[in-house]
């Protein structure tokens, strides 16, 4: 089985049970406070897309959801596996829970389905020919199909972060954040990776974006979040993000972001 | 052979040109070792003769260093408090003795540990292997450490685990970085090589100090000596220069 259920969740059920649960997280780099207080639920299938000035928090907090970075006070629930120090649950939270990050960090002495190939034959067990039909399989959803045996020095970045993208996919992840996935693009490869993003949250897919690219979030998102200085300054459905934010700071944000 | 530099070739004509002009003096008695006399050819026979065990003592040596080198430079880059002491002092204790003596420590000081026999050849090697681990592990640790840490996150987060992410991700891409570091150590280790003619390894070196003392010619015998490791680690280092051309050529652009 190939493709994820698409869940086209409306039912309370699901809403009850949040696929990602943080509450009062915190965290610390030495003494700089990154994280205050943080609390968030995403629910299964759901868009959310985190925003806010550089140094405010946006990464770290997705980072700490597959525990890139661990949090020192509070708890994260990721599928109903709490993250602790215990290997086992990070290992189980990370099978979950893909990760695309702004520099791809694709490994560049391996070819492009090479690098979709290592983690379903290392992590996953899988014999040799079920991974290549299934990163074949992904390159062709990122509609690269024909990069397959380049190495990632070989391709533009757009291309390199669709490779990317679709090595997370490779793992079948439940979740997936991207952390400024078009920051480091020049401006005319941001829409192809985009554009597979959208097709991605179409499908049904839990994300976590966070991103500056306001079109792509009042396209997508089914919630926006604001952070500030490491804490979440506010929550809302893009309409009334955009719409009519509440707190100041979001008002400036935006005005800065979407004035010119 | 495909991987000699036409001009490295070139250097070497010349040196060994200049050596034979010079050599043609009356000083010298080259019939020693000359191809042409039957005594000559069996001299330079018997000096060549220490070639196999030059080569068999520094490749083994160097294939041993480079895998506790490795071993001991992954703890270094932990971070527990005591793996990290391991490395630090296992390379600083072994870096500071000389490999002479380490050498004469393996061979004439730890069989009396207990009854262990440990043959010319062996000790040579661990003796080499042992001084030279030392350096592989810094060589190893600084190369480890030049792989941004984006490579062991992304590694991570396709759920690879410690051994998968070193063997697959960051050591391939750490060695191809240390490739030429690696080749100095080889050089290295086939001149230090030469030390173990003091316990009686029957090398280059001890050949040609055994035909000294047959045949009292020692410039000349020393001057083939000198040619003989010339020769070797021009062909090694072209070699080395081969393999990381090839390395390079994955990742273009």
């Amino acid at each position: 089985m190939r493709e994820k259920a698409v869940v086209t969740q409306v039912d309370d059920a699901a809403a009850a049970a949040p696929i990602i649960e943080m509450s009062g997280v915190c965290k610390w780099f030495g003494e700089f406070q990154a994280l205050k207080d943080i609390n968030l639920s995403v629910a299964s299938s759901e868009k959310m897309v985190v925003c806010g000035p550089s140094g405010s928090g946006k990464s770290t907090m997705i980072r700490c959801i597959n525990r890139l970075e661990t949090h020192q006070q509070g708890r994260i629930v990721v599928d109903g596996t709490e993250l602790t120090d215990d290997a086992r649950d990070i290992g189980a939270v990370r099978g979950e829970v893909g990760m695309v990050f702004q520099q791809f960090n694709l490994f560049p002495h391996l070819t492009a389905i090479e690098n979709l190939m290592l983690g379903p034959v290392r992590a996953r067990k899988m014999s040799r020919n079920e991974a290549r039909e299934r990163a074949e399989f992904y390159l062709e959803r990122v509609h690269i199909p024909e990069q397959a045996d380049k190495y990632p020095g070989q391709l533009s970045g757009g291309q390199q972060q669709r490779v990317a993208i679709a090595r997370s996919l490779c793992m079948e992840p439940r979740i997936m954040l991207f952390d400024e996935p078009t920051s480091a693009l020049d401006p005319e490869m941001i829409s192809e990776v985009l554009d597979v993003m959208t097709e991605l949250a179409d499908s049904g897919m839990t994300m976590i974006c966070v991103t500056h690219e306001m079109g792509f979030a009042k396209r997508v998102a089914d919630t926006m979040v604001f952070m500030d200085a490491g804490e979440i300054v506010e929550t809302a459905d893009p309409e009334t993000f955009f719409g009519s934010p509440r707190s100041d700071r979001c008002k400036r944000f935006l005005q800065q972001i979407l004035g010119h | 052979m495909a991987f000699v530099k036409p001009r490295a070739a070139r250097i070497a004509a010349i040196c060994a040109l200049a050596l034979l002009v010079t050599g043609c003096s009356a000083n010298w008695g080259w019939y020693v070792v000359s191809p042409t006399t039957e005594t000559g050819m069996s001299n330079l026979l018997f000096l060549l003769g220490g070639l196999k065990y030059t080569l068999l003592l520094s490749f083994t040596a160097i294939l041993i260093s480079i895998v506790l080198g490795l071993l001991v430079a992954l703890p270094g880059l932990s971070s527990n408090r005591y793996l990290k002491l391991f490395n630090r002092t296992y390379v600083e204790f072994i870096r500071a003795i000389p490999i002479l003596v380490m050498i004469l420590w393996v061979y004439y000081g730890l069989p009396q540990l207990g009854n262990i026999q440990i043959g010319v050849f062996w000790a040579g090697v661990i003796a080499l292997a042992l001084s030279d681990s030392a350096f592989q592990a810094e060589i190893f640790r600084g190369g480890i450490q030049s792989i941004h840490r984006g490579q062991y996150e992304a590694a991570q987060s396709i759920s690879l685990n410690y051994v998968d992410t070193m063997r697959f991700v960051i050591l391939p891409q750490a060695i191809k970085r240390i490739l030429p570091a690696l080749g100095n150590q080889l050089v290295y280790m086939l001149k230090m090589s030469s030390l173990v003619s003091v316990i009686g390894m029957q090398e280059l070196t001890r050949r040609a100090n055994e035909l000294v003392v047959i045949e009292y010619r020692s410039l000349e015998i020393y001057t083939i000596l000198v040619l003989e490791y010339l020769v070797l680690i021009l062909i090694v280092s072209a070699g080395v220069r081969w393999l990381e051309r090839r390395m390079r050529a994955d990742e273009r652009g």
